[in-house]
């Protein structure tokens, strides 16, 4: 008979030692994710050795040079994580309000418009290079915000439901990408906006110290520790951990519920859309339906696996984007097709994501139900 | 451990052999065997044990109380005669057979009915049809005949059971009698009733212990789960003890006393008085004017409440639950918006008065007012339960100071102070709230709002679920707030509560004031009825006609 219960808390120290319990705790469930993590690459080695017959740890170590083997590479793995990393970051307040914003995919795409916008109608105008990479930022900014705000004030005015309204959100932003794309077409006929400002390079990210994402980097450490101290330590953060816990008790406590809804939401449809000004300014010079990429939905589930900790998330994002890379990395060096890496990616994500159910729950095997 | 426990009453005690004599003298119509024998009766959930070996007979034409506080265990163990939990380990044997109850359908086989505290009726549906809901005695719904069988039950025990009455319809005490015969109806014999005075009048309490009688008179075995002493002396033949899990021990009725019960339920002695001092300085702090309160759904959950509070005196409010209370508390402090008309108007220690109705908590705080107010929903209002002690402290005073940060010095300080001074258990100020345990959690609540030094301080069911010693300190913590100069207002459940804490009483009854007595001249039953009938004299007119 199979028996689960719910994990208690750890408390095996007693007395004056009580507070180890918690870091018991931590490192119980860190043991955990860490058996999961290493049976999702047995279990991904006897699929990758039963169809291919290579010895999976040398496609394991040809992921890591994949990802990491040259500098390049690692840029570009730096570079993604930046954007992702963002995104998450940009959920978190948000998600700790318990607002499930699931519309960061069309507030990135929003926030991507608006930095095109800038690009090609103030590319030639004859502005400094960082002004208007400033004016690019901040209309991204505004663009996301705006994006953020729609559901937030209905959400706080009538009470409807944001996952849906944040879900919906996002076909807007993906219609209006379509819409714009033809009229910034370029070349003619493309159907594509073609690579902006290619000849001056208006609009795009600096290379500092020769580092071309040097910047993509920077932008989001600042924005990660930002937030972080604004959730841990600012009265906006207090304010939010409060409603997301318990509207009646942030009304007790004499907070403005509806006010502090749409503020949140404001912040993080902002964060979100200037992840769309790192991915179009910073890395693609151009705009598609598929800049957002998922990112939306990917930084989802590692705001989740972080718990809500924007310093946990840049550890998430960084394993979940060398999944990524590293999985299609094989695929083109083993001459697999692109199934076999989002097979690859698929049996990890089960098991990482499996794992939080051991966490949570102890599951006893015992060979008879006793009487 | 438990055997430590239960050694410390050895002396008190009867041991079990030689009970034996002793109980059949207390079981009238008992035959000696018992009918019910749990043994070794253990039930964990995670790392908590509910009951450690506990072991405990049940016997036929006996009242047996099960007595315990808030977490010892009693609901758990009866619940597991009834078929909601599995113990982890024990035996229960019925008439003498070893029996498995694994589902509520197993204890009613067995004739085991329990009469829970939250009821589990269908709303829109009739007594009648709630009575054989489930029941698949026929393929016909012959309503005919289970109204026939319904009535005999009624008449034979003395209950009134209207049986096309819709249960949405019906008042709480008629919801628990139709609890009641639905489980004779399905045959049961032995009746377990977890906690069934704690929503009732002392009236309707009175009621049901009159049936409870007659069907103990009748043969049929009944376990009344409680922790109200008087309730135990008044009406049971026998009395177990659980404390912490454990079976402590059982005694005749007739042979104990409510400070031999006390002292077996908490482990040791306890001083049971309150002690009221005459109001001093007695200064008008808040004058209530005509308030009404109509909710969401359009029900009218206040009715024209007036009443003044004083500085320097706590004023009680009793009222079934449900009158009113919780919506009166939340328009003082601007949660809840009234119905235009009302006043509410307060005067803070310099004479100084100003208009709190339709303003915000937000507007209120910023009026200066020092408003203290202890909820009813202690993890759902008064504190967030996943932030820690010192998270807690700053619901108040987060907003202090300049700039965007929040000073987490002060609240850290509160918070040490607090769990010192009230014995805090807790591993460590990092824990999150809702890990300790009620009385420590509300400990930390009224901690935290008397700390603001207020000139009014509201409470609503302040004691519930906190065991004797924790309850008494909150009621001195109320004194003392009234030395102090305060206007308490308490809300309460405990009539006997009430009238030795409080100077005033103020009964709700459905929402509008019934009257206000002076707490040290009013008995139980004047305030009972007015619970019940507006001016609390329904039945006395009654009776003159």
């Amino acid at each position: 008979m199979i028996h689960i219960s719910k994990r208690g808390d750890f408390n095996r120290f007693k007395g004056d030692k009580a507070w180890l319990n918690r870091y018991a705790g931590f490192g119980v469930s860190l043991i955990i994710r860490l058996i999961a993590l290493l049976l999702s690459l047995v279990v991904s080695g006897v699929l990758i050795y039963s169809i291919t017959k290579l010895n999976p740890v040398d496609v394991y170590a040809e992921m890591a040079n994949g990802v990491f083997g040259t500098s390049r590479r690692l840029w570009v793995w730096l570079r993604d994580l930046a954007l992702l990393l963002t995104v998450a970051v940009g959920l978190a307040p948000a998600f700790k309000m318990r607002f499930w914003n699931i519309g960061a995919e069309g507030q990135i795409l929003v926030g991507a418009l608006a930095t095109s916008a800038c690009m090609i109608y103030l590319g030639s105008s004859g502005i400094s290079n960082t002004l208007l990479l400033i004016i690019m930022g901040v209309s991204s900014m505004a663009a996301g915000a705006l994006w953020g705000i729609f559901p937030a004030v209905f959400k706080a005015k009538w009470n409807t439901n944001e996952t849906l309204f944040t879900l919906m959100m996002n076909y807007i932003a993906i219609q209006l990408t379509s819409f714009f794309v033809p009229m910034w077409e370029h070349p003619k006929g493309s159907n594509t906006v073609g690579v902006i400002n290619a000849d001056t390079q208006m609009g795009w990210f600096p290379s500092i110290a020769g580092n071309q994402y040097l910047l993509n980097l920077l932008i989001a450490v600042v924005i990660t520790i930002a937030i972080f101290l604004y959730l841990k330590r600012s009265k906006h953060g207090y304010e939010i951990a409060v409603v997301g816990q318990s509207e009646n008790t942030a009304r007790y406590a004499a907070m403005n519920v509806k006010r502090i809804v749409v503020r949140t939401m404001t912040l993080s449809g902002a964060v979100c859309g200037l992840a769309g000004f790192l991915a179009v300014a910073g890395a693609d010079h151009t705009v598609s339906t598929a800049t957002a990429g998922g990112r939306g939905f990917v930084a989802i589930i590692v705001a989740w696996l972080a718990r809500f900790n924007t310093i946990t998330m840049v550890i998430i994002s960084a394993m979940l984007v060398f999944l990524n890379k590293g999985a299609i990395a094989i695929a083109s060096k083993f001459n697999l097709s692109n199934d076999v890496s989002d097979i690859i990616q698929g049996i990890i994500l089960f098991f990482i994501l499996g794992s939080e159910f051991f966490i949570n729950y102890k599951v006893k095997f015992s060979g008879r139900a006793k009487e | 451990m438990c055997a430590e426990r239960a050694a410390f009453w050895e002396g008190n005690v009867l041991s079990s052999k030689s009970d034996a004599k002793e109980r059949n003298r207390v079981v009238a119509a008992g035959d000696g065997k018992p009918l019910v024998e749990m043994t070794d009766i253990t039930k964990k959930f995670g790392s908590v044990t509910a009951n450690d070996h506990v072991s405990l007979s049940i016997y036929r034409g006996e009242i047996l109380s099960l007595l315990g506080e808030n977490g010892s265990g009693k609901t758990t163990l009866m619940n597991m005669l009834s078929g909601i939990y599995f113990p982890d380990g024990g035996h229960i044997r019925v008439k003498g057979e070893l029996v498995t109850i694994s589902s509520p359908k197993d204890a009613l086989d067995l004739r085991i009915g329990m009469i829970h505290q939250h009821f589990k009726l269908v709303n829109v549906l009739t007594a009648a049809e709630n009575i054989i809901l489930g029941l698949n005695e026929s393929r016909r719904l012959d309503l005919k005949s289970v109204r026939l069988r319904v009535k005999q039950i009624c008449d034979r025990y003395g209950f009134v059971v209207e049986p096309d009455k819709k249960v949405y319809e019906m008042s709480v005490s008629e919801k628990q009698t139709l609890e009641i015969v639905k489980v004779l109806y399905r045959g049961a014999d032995i009746l377990i009733l977890d906690e069934p005075t704690a929503v009732l009048t002392p009236q309707e309490t009175r009621r049901l212990f009159d049936v409870m009688r007659n069907m103990k008179n009748d043969g049929k075995a009944i376990v009344i789960i409680t922790h109200k002493l008087h309730e135990v002396m008044e009406i049971s033949d026998r009395v177990a003890v659980l404390r912490k899990g454990c079976f402590i021990g059982d005694v005749p009725t007739q042979r104990t006393s409510p400070q031999e019960l006390t002292e077996m339920m908490v482990g040791h002695a306890v001083k049971l008085n309150i002690e009221r001092t005459q109001p001093e300085n007695v200064r008008k702090c808040l004058e209530v004017e005509h308030v009404s309160v109509v909710d969401a759904d359009g029900v009218r959950k206040l009715n024209d409440v007036s009443f003044t509070a004083n500085g320097g005196e706590i004023l009680g409010i009793a009222g079934v639950s449900g009158s009113g209370q919780k919506e009166l508390l939340e328009v003082i402090a601007g949660l809840q918006d009234a119905l235009p008309g009302g006043s509410v108007i307060y005067t803070d220690m310099n004479g100084k008065t100003s208009s709190l109705i339709g303003k915000t908590p937000m507007e209120i705080k910023k009026l200066g007012v020092q408003l203290a107010f202890v909820p009813e929903d202690r993890l759902g209002m008064g504190l967030v339960g996943n932030l820690d002690i010192a998270d807690n402290m700053l619901i108040r005073t987060y907003t202090e100071g300049s700039g965007m940060f929040v000073n987490m010095k002060k609240p850290r300080k509160l918070a040490e102070e607090i769990v010192k001074e009230f014995d805090v258990v807790t591993p460590d100020l990092q824990t999150p709230v809702r890990k300790l345990s009620g009385g420590n959690v509300q400990k930390v609540l009224v901690g935290r709002e008397i700390a603001g030094s207020p000139s009014l301080l509201m409470s609503a069911y302040a004691v519930r679920g906190l065991d004797i010693n924790t309850s008494y300190t909150i009621y001195n913590l109320m004194n003392e707030q009234k030395r102090r100069g305060a206007a308490v207002i308490y809300v309460g459940e405990d009539l006997d509560v009430l009238l030795e804490l409080c100077d005033r009483i103020m009964v709700l009854c459905a929402g509008s004031v019934s009257g206000i007595v002076d707490g040290r001249a009013a008995t139980k039953e004047e305030v009972g009825l007015m619970m019940t009938h507006i001016g609390g004299n329904a039945d006395k007119e009654a009776g003159r006609k």
